[in-house]
């Protein structure tokens, strides 16, 4: 019987951060954010480190519920480019050694996106992750909570459908 | 010409940072309604394939236009703070154009307003977005 031998940690590591990072940085409006992502496995966590310019209310001072709401739903973009490009990368029908954009299916159009406002977001960082409850041939539903200090202390959560770009081209 | 109203109004939005970032401006302000537009900003894009403005900065925009409507409400609200807020997007926007929005609080009651709101760029027959969202109404006792 003959074994392929596992390929090294770092090769795998490397090829999955940067298919994770080429799907971020084709997004501008991440960017302008200042969103990033950590990766542990197949697992996404989006962080939004705190900055001024996020703040909708100086009063309090609070985030800025469009700044919230634009963090949950670029959380549940990337997730689910990520869900698609992770079983490609996988089985080998991306070519790790051609990750750039044009080799990655388009990004999903979201069709309708719904945040719920839990508490006030804190002048601090905040965290975001993404599930995607379905995931069809055109259509996706993704639910995305987003907490600061605890975990189990949501600051908003959102629900989106997202139309999936056609994979035939 | 800008009446004091509206100067008073676009002096709010001035003071909101994330509002400030997105290159806001308010156009319009009335009884429990709000005009605010947003140029179109190459930063805030989010698919570099078609230019298309991120929904998320339209999301933001329908946010803030949505706290300037309630605020201007005559019920007299003296803060406001997002509970929920649903956005329907029914086509891209046309990149290069200024994104406008338009909200209106259509009911107020002693702690919740209900807002809706509107999406265009250049084509006005044509919404880029629509909105509503439920409010919290703040009063000075």
């Amino acid at each position: 019987m003959t074994r392929t031998r596992p390929e090294p940690v770092q090769v795998v590591k490397q090829r999955r951060d940067n298919a994770l990072r080429v799907i971020v940085e084709g997004v501008p409006y991440a960017q302008f954010l200042g969103i990033e992502f950590e990766r542990h496995g197949d697992e996404l966590t989006a962080v939004l480190p705190f900055n001024e310019k996020l703040i909708g209310n100086p009063a309090l001072p609070a985030l800025h519920g469009g700044a919230t709401a634009a963090f949950l739903e670029v959380t549940a973009i990337i997730e689910l480019s990520w869900s698609m490009v992770w079983e490609d990368l996988e089985t080998g029908r991306i070519d790790a050694g051609d990750l750039d954009r044009t080799h990655l299916p388009r990004l999903p159009k979201t069709i309708d996106f719904t945040v719920d406002y839990l508490r006030s977001g804190l002048p601090r960082d905040a965290y975001a992750r993404a599930r995607v409850n379905r995931s069809g041939r055109r259509y996706a539903s993704v639910h995305v909570e987003g907490w600061q200090d605890n975990r189990s202390r949501l600051f908003a959560q959102a629900t989106g459908h997202f139309l999936m770009p056609s994979r035939d081209e | 010409m800008p009446d004091k109203k509206t100067s008073a109004a676009n002096q709010f939005i001035q003071s909101l940072p994330h509002s400030v970032a997105l290159g806001m401006e308010l156009v319009e302000i009335g009884d429990g309604f709000a005009v605010i537009r947003m140029p179109y900003d190459k930063r805030l894009i989010g698919d570099p394939e078609t230019g298309v403005i991120h929904g998320g900065a339209v999301s933001a925009l329908m946010d803030t236009c949505g706290g300037a409507a309630v605020m201007s409400h005559p019920s007299g609200a003296n803060g406001t703070a997002t509970l929920d807020l649903r956005i329907d997007y029914m086509r891209p926007a046309t990149p290069g154009q200024t994104i406008t929005a338009r909200a209106e609080c259509y009911n107020a009651t002693r702690s919740v307003a209900f807002v809706r709101a509107t999406a265009t760029d250049d084509d006005h027959e044509r919404p880029v977005a629509a909105a509503t969202g439920a409010f919290t109404l703040e009063r000075s006792k």
